[in-house]
């Protein structure tokens, strides 16, 4: 068995300071990140996901300019479109036509192809920003316990023991239910989006923390480390240039595999009612909208293929990226 | 390395300090799970505004006077330090508890978890009626998604590239991917109110009553279930036995002439276990409390509907009592899987 390949990169082993500071060319040889990239751009499944991420982006992004050339407004009714005596949306498979591309939602006749363009930017915006607080706060702490291990490790470690034995979901329920109207100078959805996107990000930092932690026992013990150390270099230092950069490549791949994982709790708040208010549409929401219509398919089905597509695509392209960088993990 | 004789000598002792440790790191993680949850569950809601009188208020409803409000939340300990209630709370989780509203004293036998705000009923009570049909979600859905998943695995493994992998692998990854309620939703549209094959959301029989129409009424969440795990399952499954079957210890199993079934199953499978057993713990564990979605989605009347309930009546004692359940659930499973360790992997008890 051939030792196993490391994530961290094998260039700055040699000369960290000068492949950091873009001094790299002298090197024969190609870095790590490199050859990930080598191996990413054949990976065709995974660059399927990665487009697929960037093409939610833009639509999050330019959400009113699309709505406006192919919907109607996301929070605006359309009695036209509904039958008044069942309530029920007009035409076949709930309204779908080239007027309602995904037809409308029953009673009130909203579109349902502008509410699920609109509810793109808060899944998006949750899932990144919470998985930002997420590596914020386990890079922090795994960085802290692995490298000075003894007690400060022991106490960090526990910690995530009592997170992991949380029942995340009840938790962050309780805690999304009694958000308040107002605070910290921020209102309404404002706020619960603020507050959302701490809670999500606030419980899923152990899955981080192990990982990082785990990287920097081992990358404690390397040479370069032991060589800036006996040059005279402080903690600090040796921390934020030796082992941080050293750390980013694996803390890139879990947080592309975190992303879809916040995604879904967002969804899953707002599906059971402590997420995002309406009339604010979200794709959880929808669904949870939707429950009560039960005859309507397509009501369930769109809303719920949103949040598939979008989960799935970050998955694969987490999963290629993982692939990428450390191909034995897999 | 220890020597083989001083090995066995002191391998019982060995195997009862592992679980000893066990036990006391398991004891003393409720502790702290409980004092984080009295914490957050006290603290959060006086964030939101909520004082002492306003809780007593919810027991004696909104016509008594301020001055019965404040004599009920001073009885039942409302105006202490968060200290002192949390070992009130502890004692009457252990010893049971008295609270004496004036009118009389009620007795509250352990494990007490106090009285809802809404009902003024005991909680535990009431937990208790909810657990069966948790527990038959979970242990269900828990036999078919280990089944299934594990099966797949390993015949992926052993065909790897072919149709039957790629198929299953796609289909796995899709799996991780969807939501439960998305899933549910569909499963309920298609089999319950679609082909009339399965009974409609929220039906439940206990098991005792009959076990046919128990089963018969779980079957459909208990699929929607397993098929979200079962695929992480095939997943890692087929990762650890493409690691083991390329181990040499395989090799020397089949050149020794065994039959490619006891390689497969004795050999590769015991190893590629390891990892599954931990990952099966923590999602055992966590299913109580995640089992939430499940009963949204399917109505149905145990621990995460309690608790969904609970929440949005904002009812502290409830709450307290599920998170608590929930939490010592994943502690006692990640336990069992620490001593069921010790029995499959040699190696953790010399270490």
């Amino acid at each position: 068995m051939t030792a196993p390949l490391d994530v961290s990169g094998s260039a700055s082993e040699a000369h960290p300071e000068s492949v950091l500071a873009g001094a790299g060319k002298a090197i024969q040889g190609r870095s790590l990140t490199r050859i990930a990239w080598m191996r990413l751009r054949r990976d065709k499944v995974a660059l399927t996901g990665g487009a697929v991420v960037v093409l939610l982006i833009l639509v999050s992004i330019f959400s009113s300019p699309i709505i406006s050339a192919f919907g109607h407004p996301p929070l605006e009714f359309h009695q036209d479109a509904i039958d008044p005596n069942t309530l029920l949306p007009k035409g076949a498979f709930g309204g779908v036509g080239s007027e309602y591309l995904l037809g409308v939602e029953p009673i009130n006749g909203r579109d349902i192809f502008s509410r699920i363009v609109a509810g793109a930017w808060v899944s998006l915006l949750i899932g990144f920003l919470a998985t930002l607080v997420s590596v914020v706060i386990g890079t922090t702490l795994g960085v802290i316990a692995g490298y000075f291990g003894g007690w400060v490790d022991q106490v960090i470690g526990r910690l995530m023991d009592v997170f992991l034995a949380f029942p995340l979901l009840v938790f962050a329920i309780a805690l999304a239910g009694v958000i308040p109207d107002h605070g910290f100078g921020l209102e309404g959805n404002g706020l619960r989006i603020a507050m959302l996107i701490f809670i999500i990000g606030f419980f899923s930092w152990p899955s981080i923390g192990r990982i990082v932690r785990g990287q920097t026992l081992s990358l404690r013990e390397r040479e370069f480390v032991d060589a800036a150390r006996s040059l005279g270099a402080r903690n600090g230092y040796i921390l934020f240039r030796e082992v941080l950069p050293n750390l980013m490549a694996p803390i890139l791949v879990y947080a592309t595999l975190l992303i879809p994982t916040n995604i879904l709790f967002e969804a899953a708040l707002s599906f059971l009612g402590v997420g995002i208010n309406p009339p604010t549409p979200t794709w959880g929401g929808m669904l949870s909208e939707a429950v009560r219509f039960y005859t309507l398919p397509h009501f369930v089905l769109f809303p719920g293929l949103a949040i598939f597509i979008t989960v799935l695509a970050f998955n694969l392209f987490g999963d290629g990226l993982r692939d990428a960088f450390d191909p034995r993990a897999h | 390395m220890a020597c083989p004789a001083t090995g066995q000598a002191t391998r019982p002792v060995a195997v009862l300090t592992y679980i000893i440790r066990r036990v006391v790191g398991a004891f003393a993680m409720l502790i702290v799970i409980s004092m984080v949850t009295f914490g957050i569950f006290f603290v959060v809601p006086q964030w939101a505004g909520a004082t002492p009188e306003a809780m007593a208020a919810r027991y004696v409803g909104r016509a008594a006077t301020p001055e019965t409000v404040h004599l009920v939340a001073e009885r039942l300990g409302f105006n202490d330090p968060v200290v002192v209630q949390y070992g009130r709370f502890v004692k009457g989780l252990f010893a049971g508890a008295q609270y004496d509203y004036g009118a009389g004293v009620e007795q509250c036998p352990a494990p007490c978890f106090g009285y809802s705000f809404i009902s003024g009923q005991p909680v535990w009570p009431d937990l208790v009626d909810r657990m069966p049909v948790t527990f038959s979600l979970a242990i269900g859905a828990a036999v078919i998604w280990v089944l299934a998943g594990v099966s797949v695995g390993v015949i992926s493994a052993l065909r790897r590239g072919s149709f039957f992998d790629r198929l299953s692998m796609g289909t796995a990854l899709a799996g991780v991917s969807l939501p439960i309620f998305f899933t549910g939703m569909i499963s309920l549209v298609v089999f319950s109110y679609g082909l009339g094959w399965t009974p409609p959301g929220g039906a439940w029989t206990d098991l005792a009553v009959n076990p046919l129409q128990w089963a018969y009424n779980l079957l459909l969440p208990w699929i929607t279930l397993a098929f979200l795990f079962a695929a992480g399952y095939a997943r890692l499954t087929r990762a650890g036995m493409l690691e083991t079957m390329g181990e040499d210890y395989i090799r020397t199993a089949r050149a020794k002439g065994l039959r490619e079934r006891q390689v497969v199953v004795k050999h590769g499978l015991r190893a590629a276990l390891t990892p599954i057993l931990t990952l099966f713990g923590i999602d055992f564990g966590l299913l109580v409390g995640g089992a939430v979605l499940t009963e949204t989605t399917y109505t149905l009347p145990g621990l995460g509907q309690f608790a969904i309930l609970a929440i949005r009546n904002q009812d502290l004692p409830q709450v307290m009592g599920v998170v608590l359940i929930a939490a010592g659930f994943v502690v006692v499973a990640s336990l069992i899987v620490d001593l069921l360790y010790a029995v499959v992997d040699p190696r953790v008890r010399l270490s």
